[in-house]
């Protein structure tokens, strides 16, 4: 009848394991000198914005926009100086939160849609201060190298004629944003360079040749930002001490303008991004990365006459390009910027795209280009061509968003909920406590013990999950903690009837009644949790907010109940059969046949008749 | 009372047994009479629905000196209509109309100079009236894909019957746990559909627990067996029912206590409107995988020809008696308990039943 399993003979052993997955774990925690979980905002005090996607026809924006949407957002926000701002895709929304209050500052970051404008440029000069750090928080080795400013000085009078050949002074700017992870935005504008190759790349400036061999018949432009004129020709001097406008032609430039052109240090706080810039008017601007500074004109094109956009291999050339077709209105437009450009002067023969305020790139035209369809080339490779036609497309159809919800929490009212969670569950685990006592007497001390090491497993990874894996414990958390002391508990209770059901019928010691309850017990807990678990990773996965932090605790307990089980409770319940307390069926140990049945004879468990 | 003192002794020592499966017509009519009043209530009544699902702005602070007038035309004076204002404790909660931002920093630092809190001391919550909605949109998918899954599940685990009875009293705990928010006037908040959503795994887990026990019993159902699908099934029931309770109490208490702490200590909020889902769903939860998800199941096995044709050689020799009755003599304690197998299932034996199917 016995049935002894493996696990029988080394209940020792397994507790060990345990132990040290525990030590393991501490050491981790250790090393890492982290101790405390990292609180949500909702704890620690602090706003969260979430901004859902407002789309014409309620369909879901496409995931290459609202990427884009968030690098825009993150730039903003990176940009303002708000510091540990967190910027996040969730599901469709887009989640920003700040520690610390102070949700006016955010809101205002985010209030304004992001547009694509096409802008002639008026004037251009590198920035003033050459760009230490890009705004990012990548920590890209690069910066140092984007620090030579006007790599060639072309040093192109403006009085120079403006046969397109002056364009093959493009030089991409040496790449300053190599930073990886979806960041360089800017990659457009500073060509090769800014592929996330190694940085060493940024130490060349790629001087790509060959480009107004071909004039194509749908127009074709060229980015050429290095055919700006520097004030000197050799390197810069410090320009604080020089008007960054000497020599350039300013006329039909609003002086206002002019003033806030020699102020804009295209640092990473006044880059202007989200700045909402005035269609109307003319506009200081930077490049994206923040080595450019232009005058533009009055918005030539708005992004939303975009028709389409995209990016591919030309057939000639072989180059990576990026083609964009206007509709009927902005063709027009485009044909008109385009002619005006054409026939003016360096720099003023470039068109500027503008998305929310920062200049994506600025080609320099060749030919005028009528029919509503233009081709960038020069300097691309695959991911910046598709970069800047995704940017283009998305200024065609600019997200906008609706604030979903603000929430912010003070500080006070974070520590209130915390310590309001955790007096709940303190006082949850004191009545669970209780009643297994009273109930499971001697066993029931082993269900403390174990809900005991169940709560130092669950800080343990939840310490450890804030420090590694962006965990941030919230108010859902504790409380799907808290809810499954209850699911923890019940796998000892299942497990406990199960050795008392085979006590009842009284023709087992108890060390053999063990083990078959065990087995049986095993399965029901196994089905169960698994239960548990299938909801908890269908609601983390389709749900948002709040709902998904409580799955991720249900999941991450109902992992833990099941290591608990096999590797504490069950090797505890073997050890202490050993011992006569429970052998014997003390009075007290929860096991003793009076408490059982006053009559085993008559009562012999019926469900294994059957 | 000794009567209780027995009845505890009784369920320690695993000596009761009712006759769930047998008085499954109780237990329909007590759970389609719930349904129609929870169903009712939904139509006619409908939930109250919080503001995070309406849209609005909600500001949170610490006053102690402040009443409910004085909070109120601060409010109203900082331009903001449809002032409803909570309060627990020393802390505020003030639920107005959704507010722009501009409006917001207004109410903050009016409600900053009046009540001398610091300005940042002062929690703003601002919802967009679509937010609720996205929540509980998404929520419902999950809902869908999570019944497909666990009846997937269920179906491989154990068999489509097993699924199907489960995944229907998880229907009817919510419907009822809805009925009760309904009739009640309990807000509704994205917490409470956490709540809501929790109840789906409990209940489950419940259930599967029961079933688990039925299905090991009635494995061992033959043809010379002495037992009906029926009584085999109310003995598994019999058999988990101090487990049921236990752990139903087990998960209770918790949820009692974040209740507690919820309503007294801060008031309205993300712990409350949880736990009163939880409390109010676990409870339904248990009854319904006693006394709907099995009954449910037993009807649709007793028409397997396998347990007919033992239900038709037993049917005429016994009633519908479990084995454990003889031992079910003793006091008169818990009338409704210990009489159902004895009194009220006899003039019932299963056959009867069986034809009218």
């Amino acid at each position: 009848m016995a049935r002894p399993t493996s696990g029988q003979s080394r209940p020792g052993r397994t507790l060990l394991l345990l132990l040290a997955l525990i030590l393991a774990m501490g050491g981790a925690m250790i090393l890492q000198k982290a101790f405390t979980p990292k609180l949500g905002l909702d704890l620690a005090g602090g706003t969260t914005l979430t901004l859902s996607p407002l789309t014409p026809d309620n369909r879901p924006p496409s995931q290459e926009s609202l990427d884009l949407a968030v690098n825009i957002i993150r730039d903003r926000v990176n940009g303002s100086g708000i510091s540990d701002a967190q910027v996040a895709k969730s599901g469709d929304n887009i989640v920003i939160s700040v520690p610390g209050v102070g949700q006016e500052e955010v809101i205002k970051l985010v209030g304004t849609t992001a547009e694509l404008r096409f802008r002639q440029v008026l004037a251009a000069a590198p920035a003033v201060i050459p760009p230490a750090e890009i705004p990012t928080t990548a920590p890209s080795p690069s910066a140092s190298g984007s620090a030579s400013p006007s790599g060639s000085p072309a040093a192109t009078p403006k009085s120079r004629a403006t046969e397109p050949t002056a364009a093959p002074s493009d030089t991409a700017r040496p790449g300053v944003s190599v930073s990886p992870a979806g960041r360089a935005l800017s990659s457009a504008l500073v060509g090769p360079a800014s592929a996330p190759s190694p940085p060493a790349a940024a130490a060349t400036p790629d001087q790509s040749p060959s480009a107004q061999a071909t004039p194509r018949a749908t127009g074709s432009t060229r980015p050429a930002r290095q055919s700006t004129p520097s004030p000197s020709a050799s390197a810069p001097p410090p320009a604080d001490q020089q008007d960054p406008l000497a020599g350039m032609d300013t006329t039909g430039i609003d002086p206002a303008v002019l003033q806030q052109f020699r102020d804009l240090k295209c640092q990473a706080q006044d880059r202007g991004q989200g700045a909402q810039d005035d269609q109307n008017k003319q506009l200081a601007a930077c490049s994206k990365d923040g080595a450019e500074r232009y005058i533009l004109d009055k918005a030539a094109v708005t992004g939303t006459e975009i028709n389409s956009a995209s990016s591919g291999v030309a057939d000639t050339t072989g180059e990576w390009i990026v083609q964009l077709d206007f509709k009927s209105k902005g063709a027009t437009e485009w044909s008109k910027v385009t002619t005006t450009a054409f026939n003016s002067q360096p720099p003023r023969n470039q068109v500027a795209m503008v998305l929310d305020g920062v200049v994506i790139s600025a080609p320099v035209i060749q030919e005028p280009i009528p029919g509503g369809r233009a081709q960038i080339s020069g300097s691309f490779n695959q991911q910046s061509a598709t970069e800047l036609a995704n940017q283009l497309k998305y200024g065609a159809l600019p997200l906008k968003f609706v604030h979903s919800s603000v929430v912010s929490v003070s500080s006070t009212l974070g520590q209130d909920q915390l310590s309001g969670g955790l007096v709940a569950g303190g006082i949850g685990l004191i009545l669970v406590v209780i009643y297994s006592m009273i109930y499971y007497r001697g066993l029931g001390s082993v269900s403390v013990l174990s809900l005991a090491v169940a709560a130092l497993l669950t800080y343990q990874a939840v310490v450890l999950l804030g420090h590694n894996a962006g965990f941030r414990l919230s108010l859902p958390h504790i409380i799907g903690l808290v809810v499954s002391i209850g699911i923890t508990a019940d796998s000892f209770i299942v497990f406990f009837e199960r050795i008392r059901d085979e006590m009842k019928e009284g023709r087992r010691s108890l060390r053999t009644a063990i083990e078959v309850a065990w087995v049986r017990a095993r399965r029901t807990i196994l089905v169960a949790d698994a239960v548990m678990f299938i909801a908890a990773v269908v609601l983390y996965f389709l749900s948002v907010g709040d709902v998904a932090g409580f799955a991720f605790a249900m999941g991450l307990t109902t992992l833990i109940d099941v290591v608990l089980v096999f590797m504490f409770t069950k090797p505890l319940v073997t050890l202490l059969a050993r011992l006569k307390f429970f052998s014997k069926g003390h009075k007290l140990s929860g096991l003793d046949a009076e408490r059982m049945s006053s009559d085993t004879t008559v009562r012999t468990s019926a469900p294994q008749e059957a | 009372m000794s009567g209780f003192g027995t009845l505890v002794r009784r369920l320690y020592r695993g000596e009761i047994n009712v006759d769930f499966v047998g008085r499954h017509k109780l237990w329909y009519g007590l759970s389609a009479f719930l349904l129609i009043v929870s169903l009712a209530g939904l139509l006619f009544k409908g939930l109250n629905l919080g503001v995070e699902f309406r849209g609005g702005s909600v500001f949170t602070f610490s006053a102690p000196a402040a009443s409910i007038e004085q909070v109120r035309s601060t409010m109203q004076d900082a331009g903001a209509h449809q002032v409803i204002v909570q309060t627990a404790g020393e802390r505020w909660r003030v639920t107005t109309e959704s507010l722009k931002p501009e409006a917001v920093t207004k109410v903050q630092q009016t409600v900053s100079d009046e009540f001398k809190v610091k300005r940042d001391q002062v929690s703003v919550d601002v919802i967009g009236a679509s937010w609720g909605g996205e929540v509980s949109e998404k929520a419902v998918i999950g809902l869908i894909v999570f019944m497909l899954a666990i009846i997937l599940y269920l179906t491989m685990a154990f068999e489509w019957k097993m699924a199907m009875s489960a995944v229907v009293a998880l229907l009817h705990d919510l419907v009822i746990t809805a009925g009760v928010y309904a009739w009640s006037g309990f807000e509704v908040t994205p917490a409470t559909m956490l709540g809501f959503l929790t109840i789906l795994g409990y209940s489950l887990y419940d259930a599967v627990v029961v079933f688990d026990m039925i299905k090991e019993v009635t494995a061992k159902l033959g043809t010379t067996s002495k037992m009906t699908y029926t009584q085999a099934a109310n003995n598994a029931l019999n058999h988990t029912l101090i487990r049921s309770l236990n752990t139903t109490l087990v998960a209770i208490l918790p949820v009692a206590a974040i209740l507690f702490i919820g309503t007294t200590l801060l008031g309205a909020g993300t712990l409350k409107d949880l736990s009163l889902a939880l409390f109010v769903g676990m409870i339904v939860g248990t009854y319904s995988s006693l006394c709907v998800a099995t009954p449910l199941l037993v009807q649709l096995k007793e028409r397997e020809p396998k347990y007919q044709a033992i239900a038709r050689r037993l049917g005429s020799t016994k009633s519908n008696k479990t084995p454990r009755v003889s031992a079910g003599g003793r006091e008169p304690v818990a009338a409704g308990a210990a009489g159902a197998a004895t009194s009220a299932a006899a003039p019932e034996p299963p056959s009867d039943k069986r034809k009218k199917r």
